[in-house]
């Protein structure tokens, strides 16, 4: 099926076929809603699997032949193990050893430490990736070097995908940091431990094979089984699945940047003037540098007033935990664990629970968690004068990122940007994004070094700030003094030749990755 | 034909962490000059980083040679002065090539002013000063002399000198930090008319060094010279402090730096600071005699913010009108401290009403309730509203009830 372009809702050429299969361009915010039965894998039956529970095969390419592994099917792994991971790198070395090939690798996010699974997309074992290229495979994919689209998709829209048969997993290849022989798995111990397994959880459920590989296997039953052994076809033990230290960081340093303190004082001020910080309230902040001095800052604000909070969504990291032992935050439900602090208040803490996007974020869901938010803090590559956003690209066009939760995060009541200005002569605030990823009617403020703006669209933000001592300008304005000190930037020239699509939340295009040479 | 005194030349940093600043070499040849650019943002700035190359290789009348400059995202200001410097090394001469003015530049200079608050900006790294302004310190202050290594003092000028005329320092005081003798006298001459406010001369031990400094602003700026805060580093400095305060009409504040005291002294800096008690006061008492404000040091671990706000207190209750700042982060903290708290302010605003009632009413004594009360008690509480004031504890219209 050739692709023609096609112009979206939101004006952006988009490609309507999609490796070999048909897409939606764009309709909207809320305007997309899929018909029909969700997607199931084939029926098991229990008297196929060994009436002992043990399961183990002895090893991945054992697990790979029992399960039938062939020629073009779709291998999914997760970021769990960040850039630690060994387990991604692991199945496609062994896929290349049995001499397969065209898979599609379907990894919930990659990591710079991925760049292995390079030579397999040359040498034909892998056809494509659906899912983030950073680092090395984001310069690979931007090149036009992969042969069919890389699909971006957030961590809802993953499970969308799942759920509404557009990706159809054949075998999910499950790293787990504490497993037992039936296949229950949990991140909470071992010398991977990672806290949370959530970005798997739909691959354990919906692919057509699962199999979980653990350095830390335990008799049955290894307890909590955030993985259930039921969905489980294979155990296979290795000597490790992953380098601790790229896992989870001993520490989470507050950043010394000043202009990042900055934005993220003027960030929980904000909220504060704006009435958003008031008992009962929650938020959602990760680990990065500014949304952790953001979460920093909005302490300090809830001491000073005697105000907490119901839940705190998102990355939890030391200083997460220690509001939560302080009764500043009432509960925190992890989608990601960043430290070891973490880890252990989620092994310990009933009030820490861990989640996943399916409660999170997940379009086919009756309902999910995002939406429910106070206030999300969010960073961006590019933000333009309409408010849309970017995270996935570079200025250049060159891929950067995935879109992680981002866009997931975007249907908070207060959606707010926390970027500088520029980086490096580089301005953030732009005329019109490289790439779209989140359409501006719901990026509600967007504060810099050099500001505040608040999206027009939210009078009733702009009121309660109001005569307060914020900088509060106009995005026009910030882009005026950008243009100023920067230099007004020329535009680069992109090609017409598509390399990826974007996908909003319900699995529509809202925009295109051209290559870049 | 390679020009007599022409040489090889390099101006700003190289390795691959540079961010937000430039290298620029030149190599002397006979043909016509080549520019060759390498630069991280080469697709949305290559022409412009070239034109303002040009510009800079015009004024200097380069026509031979090759200039290879490697950006790493350099903002124009930065582009234009790494140029000039390495045109200046190679041995170019040529007039300053500024960059477009920006409107926070011709800001007004104001004698009396609060100066609580003043941040060290090393005046070699322009990826620090593009912000400085926005962090709300009294005063910035672009520093030529410690923090500029001695083979980049000619390069920081020009930097600094871009920096006051491109940046928008904000509220600010733009104060510039100058070297000792012959190298800080080539500092007041490149920044001169650029209108730096406030100019801070290290190292000052008599009379004669506050006066030259400002002969030589007048030199170049006439009418709008620079006003002057001499820096008392040495026991010879300490000793004269009264003559320094009241050597010129320009001074509007004297400050020490106890850093290179305590080592004079051979006495090292402790927490609890008697080495220096009478340095402090010494300074304090000179100021105050002379009229102009009495400021102190730096606080050097900016980790420590609770060592900090106990070292404010303690210099506020010195006397001393505000203290120096080398992380934007000490800015709230000193602000905080320096402001005085709402019963004084209270009291103030009583003695401040009854000082105007009485002059309205054509009385020469001011009485609070039962007490007279003295000009200087006047004076101080006028001081104590306006602080009161810059630290959020009164209302900016608390006396238009009055009106």
């Amino acid at each position: 099926m050739a692709a023609r372009l096609k112009k979206n809702a939101a004006g952006r050429l988009v490609p309507d076929v999609v490796n070999g299969r048909e897409s939606v361009p764009f309709r909207g915010v809320g305007k997309h809603r899929p018909d029909g039965c969700k997607a199931a894998p084939r029926i098991a039956s229990c008297v196929d699997f060994p009436a002992d529970g043990d399961k183990r095969a002895g090893s991945l390419r054992e697990a790979f032949e029992r399960v039938g592994l062939g020629d073009g099917m779709v291998i999914s792994t997760h970021h769990h193990l960040r850039n630690g991971d060994a387990v991604a790198n692991a199945a496609f070395d062994t896929a290349a050893e049995m001499g397969l090939r065209d898979l599609m690798w379907f990894p919930s996010a990659s990591f710079p430490v991925h760049a292995n699974q390079i030579e397999h997309l040359d040498s034909g074992v892998i056809h494509h990736i659906e899912g983030s290229m950073n680092g090395p495979l984001g310069a690979y994919c931007s090149s036009g070097k992969m042969r069919g689209l890389g699909v971006l998709r957030s961590h809802g829209g993953r499970w969308q995908a799942i759920q509404d048969g557009e990706v159809h997993i054949d075998v999910a290849v499950i790293a787990a940091p504490a497993a037992d022989t039936f296949g229950n798995a949990n991140g909470l111990s071992g010398p991977a431990a990672c806290g949370l397994l959530g970005f798997a959880l739909a691959d354990s459920i919906y692919a057509e094979k699962v199999i979980v590989v653990t350095d830390n296997l335990a008799p049955f039953p290894c307890l909590p089984w955030q993985i259930q052994g039921n969905n489980v076809d294979a155990v296979v033990e290795v000597s490790s699945i992953g380098d601790p230290s790229q896992i989870v960081s001993g520490t989470t340093r507050l950043t010394q940047s000043p202009d990042r303190r900055r934005i993220a004082e003027l960030a929980a001020r904000f909220c504060a003037e704006a009435g958003i910080v008031r008992d009962g309230f929650s938020f959602q902040a990760g680990a990065g540098g500014t949304t952790l001095a953001f979460a920093i800052y909005l302490a300090e604000l809830m001491r000073s007033a005697g105000v907490t909070a119901r839940f705190a969504r998102g990355g939890s990291t030391q200083h997460m935990v220690e509001m939560l032992d302080e009764g500043l935050i009432e509960y925190i439900l992890d989608g990601q664990t960043f430290d070891l602090d973490g880890v252990r208040s989620m092994a310990s803490n009933p009030r820490h629970q861990d989640t996943s996007p399916f409660t999170s974020y997940n379009f086919h869901g009756k309902g999910n968690f995002a939406s429910m938010v106070d206030v999300a803090v969010l960073g961006a590559t590019e933000v333009d004068l309409e408010f849309n956003g970017n995270v996935v690209t570079h200025s250049d066009g060159r891929l950067l990122h995935g879109i992680g939760g981002w866009q997931n995060c975007l249907t908070a009541r207060c959606a707010m940007l926390l970027v500088p200005s520029f980086r490096d002569r580089i301005p953030v605030v732009v005329d019109e994004v490289t790439t779209l990823c989140g359409p501006g009617e719901l990026i509600d403020v967007v504060v810099t070094e050099r500001g505040i703006a608040v999206n027009p669209r939210r009078q009733d933000l702009l009121d309660a700030v109001a005569g307060s001592d914020l900088p509060i300008r106009p995005i026009e304005d910030l882009k005026a003094e950008l243009d100023r000190l920067c230099g007004v930037p020329a535009t680069p020239e992109l090609s017409d030749e598509p390399v990826a699509v974007v996908k909003w939340v319900d699995g529509t295009i809202i925009d295109t990755v051209w290559r870049v040479d | 034909m390679v020009e007599p005194g022409i040489k090889p030349a390099s101006a700003g940093p190289t390795g691959d962490r540079v961010r937000s600043d430039l290298n620029v070499v030149y190599e002397p040849g006979v043909g016509e000059l080549t520019i060759e650019l390498t630069s991280r943002v080469d697709y949305l700035y290559g022409e412009a980083i070239e034109a303002a190359v040009r510009r800079v290789v015009e004024a200097f009348g380069a026509t031979t040679g090759r200039l290879m400059v490697s950006d790493a995202g350099a903002l124009e200001w930065v582009i234009l002065a790494r140029a000039e410097s390495c045109l200046r090394r190679a041995g170019f001469d040529g007039p300053p090539v500024l960059p477009e003015p920006a409107t926070g530049s011709k800001a007004a200079r104001h004698r009396d002013r609060l100066r609580r608050s003043r941040l060290y900006i090393p005046g070699s790294q322009p990826k620090l000063m593009v912000s400085g302004g926005l962090y709300g310190a009294d005063a910035v202050i672009l520093d030529l002399e410690d923090s500029v290594p001695p083979a980049e003092k000619d390069a920081a000028r020009v930097l600094v000198r871009n920096a006051l005329v491109a940046l928008d320092w904000g509220a600010s005081e733009r104060m510039v930090r100058v070297n000792q003798g012959a190298v800080g006298e080539e500092d007041l001459a490149a920044i001169a008319r650029y209108n730096p406010h406030t100019v801070l001369v290290p190292k000052v031990e008599g009379v004669a060094q506050v006066q030259r400094a400002a002969a030589v602003l007048a030199d170049h700026a006439g009418e709008d010279a620079a006003l002057l805060m001499p820096i008392l580093e040495s026991p010879t400095g300490i000793h004269h402090a009264y003559e320094i305060a009241a050597a010129d009409s320009s001074v509007v504040a004297l400050t020490l730096g106890l850093e290179d005291l305590s080592a004079e002294l051979a006495a090292p800096r402790t927490t609890e600071g008697w080495e220096s008690f009478l340095a402090r006061q010494t300074t304090v008492y000179a100021a105050r005699s002379a009229g102009v404000q009495p400021i102190a040091s730096v606080f050097s671990d900016i980790a420590d913010e609770e060592g900090l706000a106990a070292y404010v207190r303690r210099e506020r209750g010195l006397g001393f009108d505000g203290v120096g700042c080398i992380h934007p982060r000490q800015i709230p903290v000193v602000h905080r401290e320096m402001t005085p708290s709402a019963e004084e302010v209270e009291r103030a605003v009583r003695i401040v009403r009854a000082a105007r009632e009485a002059e309205e009413r054509g009385l020469g004594a001011v009485a609070v309730g039962s007490k007279m009360v003295d000009p200087p008690v006047v004076r101080q509480a006028e001081r104590t509203v306006e602080l009161g004031v810059a630290g959020g504890v009164l209302d900016a219209g608390w006396d238009d009830s009055e009106n």
